[in-house]
């Protein structure tokens, strides 16, 4: 796509790139504010995947023939686009994963279970999803390294001024944040942390899979040691994602996976590793996903990672205006400046399922749930929350129609 | 002339069916052991010095693998005995692929390259030369 990025972005043109929103949903137009859980597909991704299945398809990194070349250069050129995309030193720094969760479990068991043990401390935070603290959690008991939480303050961001008391003067080994909370919105000062946690000898592992989509990732500029995300957040398949991670630190970890494709050489009594990233590799990989994974980059960076960014902006602080009109209306998180398209709200004597539900009548999709945040739920002191996220095929009257759908519900349960 | 006579061309199946400098030095100086992972391709280079322990007096290599892998370490053979460690360490893979002068798609470069690299491995190891980024990971599979 030769399109050149603008400052501002234009959603209703966007929007007629995705089929998905030809339909309607009880019998309205679709509005779907549920990105931040999964995007959907423009047609250049589509079409991109039908494309390389019809004329390039085949496995990778095995074949001479002009066709396993051609495949394997549509691959390895979607880790080109992808490493670029996060300003990435080198490609070899990309290991194709799952997705976010993957690749932070592949940081916690081939980093951590060789690199922790009693003594050692691995902090996360309470705005955590839980892929980036289940996985902490289990290998610290696994290893016996203590496992910590940064705490919040009340408009659910980091209290970095409690840093040094919970880390007290134990040895810091893993600080695990996410550079926007998928509950609240929250942007993490992850540039804050990273000197802290490297005083510290600590490395820093960030979960973007919630950040990449909607702005700018510089994994340099941010100083962290490793960075995940996912494909099917960001436009593109399911089943695909990156971690990115310090060459020098990939070079000396352990393998996740093991299997085909990562190897130099097998004997009866000894195996040795293949280069990074084949090392974390194994067996056939999401070939085609990772293809239209590059294809999703692709148009996100035709529009413009810093235009989407302002126009999710622009549609958060109109949702929080308006809600903070409806009475009984409970709204979470810290102020527009600093927060993603995300808006995670209660309705006084409303279940969030119920809130969904009124809404989803009117066509509008919104996420009911503890958001696999269940330790920052009890922190909030709610079971469960409504939540509104955007993206940029998101549009203005599509607030509206949430706000009326809230007011429908709280006078339906009044 | 047809594409399959380009790749291999009679130069290549020459010195794949009669490679020169093929054997085992028993008692050299460095050696190291190359594998290509992707198709198993095998290469192990040996070297000695001449009395002023720089330039390469004998070079060998044995192993097993594709036309193209070991054709182009019979053709390195050639191109470097008598040369100075520290020349062939700052050798590039262009002046390989110059002498070798067919077309390589990617996977089959990491086939013609291989001996390059390996030796590049083995001065490394004996001269503590510059080991390019495409040789790391190579030197962790030695035959000691």
């Amino acid at each position: 796509m030769a399109v050149t990025p603008q400052a501002k972005l234009d959603a209703r043109k966007l929007r007629a790139d995705f089929p998905i929103f030809e339909q309607a949903i009880h019998g309205k137009p679709l509005a779907y504010l549920d990105s931040a859980v999964t995007a959907h597909k423009p047609r250049q991704v589509l079409d991109k995947l039908r494309t390389f299945y019809e004329t390039s398809y085949a496995n990778v990194h095995r074949g001479v023939y002009t066709l396993s070349e051609r495949a394997t250069e549509e691959y390895e050129g979607a880790r080109d686009k992808v490493a670029r995309f996060v300003n990435a030193p080198s490609s070899r720094e990309i290991v194709f994963v799952r997705g976010a969760t993957e690749g932070l479990n592949l940081v916690a068991y081939a980093w951590g279970l060789d690199n922790l043990g009693p003594g050692d401390v691995v902090l996360v935070t309470e705005l955590e999803h839980h892929s980036n603290f289940v996985p902490w959690q289990y290998i610290a008991q696994r290893t016996g390294a203590a496992f910590r939480a940064i705490p919040l303050d009340e408009q659910g961001e980091l209290r970095l001024d409690a840093l040094d008391e919970v880390a007290g003067s134990d040895r810091v080994k893993v600080v695990a944040v996410n550079l926007v909370s998928n509950a609240l919105g929250t942007i993490n000062p992850v540039e804050a942390l990273a000197p802290w946690a490297h005083e510290r000898g600590a490395i820093l592992v960030v979960d973007a899979a919630q950040a990449a989509p909607h702005h700018a990732v510089d994994v340099q500029a941010l100083g962290c040691d490793f960075l995940a995300f996912s494909s099917h957040k960001m436009c593109g398949p399911t089943s695909v994602g990156a971690l990115w991670g310090r060459l020098e630190l990939l070079e000396t970890m352990a393998p996740f996976n093991l299997g085909g494709h990562m190897i130099r050489s097998v004997k009866l009594d000894r195996t040795t590793w293949g280069q990074v990233p084949a090392k974390f590799e194994a067996g056939t990989q999401p070939i085609a996903e990772a293809v239209g994974f590059g294809a999703a980059v692709d148009y996100l960076t035709a529009i413009g990672l810093d235009a989407i960014e302002e126009h999710e902006r622009a549609l958060a602080a109109q949702t929080l205006e308006r809600l903070a009109e409806v009475p009984g209306v409970r709204l979470y998180g810290p102020p527009p400046e600093r927060r993603a398209g995300i808006v995670s709200f209660n309705l006084e004597g409303v279940h969030p399922h119920d809130v969904a539900q009124v809404l989803d009548m009117d066509g509008v999709a919104i996420r009911a749930g503890h958001h696999c945040c269940q330790p920052l739920m009890a922190k909030l002191g709610v079971a469960a929350t409504n939540r509104a996220s955007f993206y940029l095929y998101s549009l203005p009257e599509e607030v509206d129609r949430l706000v009326g759908g809230v007011e429908r519900a709280r006078t339906l349960f009044a | 002339m047809s594409e399959f006579d380009q790749l291999y061309r009679e130069v290549i199946l020459d010195h794949y069916k009669n490679p020169r400098g093929h054997g085992v030095i028993e008692d050299a100086d460095v050696s190291a052991e190359g594998q290509n992972p992707l198709c198993g391709d095998e290469v192990s280079i040996y070297v000695s010095f001449e009395p002023d322990d720089d330039t390469i007096d004998e070079v060998k290599f044995s192993g097993r693998g594709c036309a193209i892998s070991q054709a182009a370490t019979s053709m390195l053979m050639e191109m470097v005995k008598g040369r100075s460690a520290h020349e062939v360490a700052a050798m590039s893979k262009e002046d390989l692929l110059e002498e070798i002068g067919i077309p390589l798609t990617p996977i089959r470069l990491k086939c013609a390259l291989l001996g390059l690299w390996t030796l590049k491995v083995a001065l490394h190891k004996g001269k503590g030369t510059p080991l390019p980024e495409e040789a790391a990971g190579l030197d962790d599979l030695t035959l000691g």
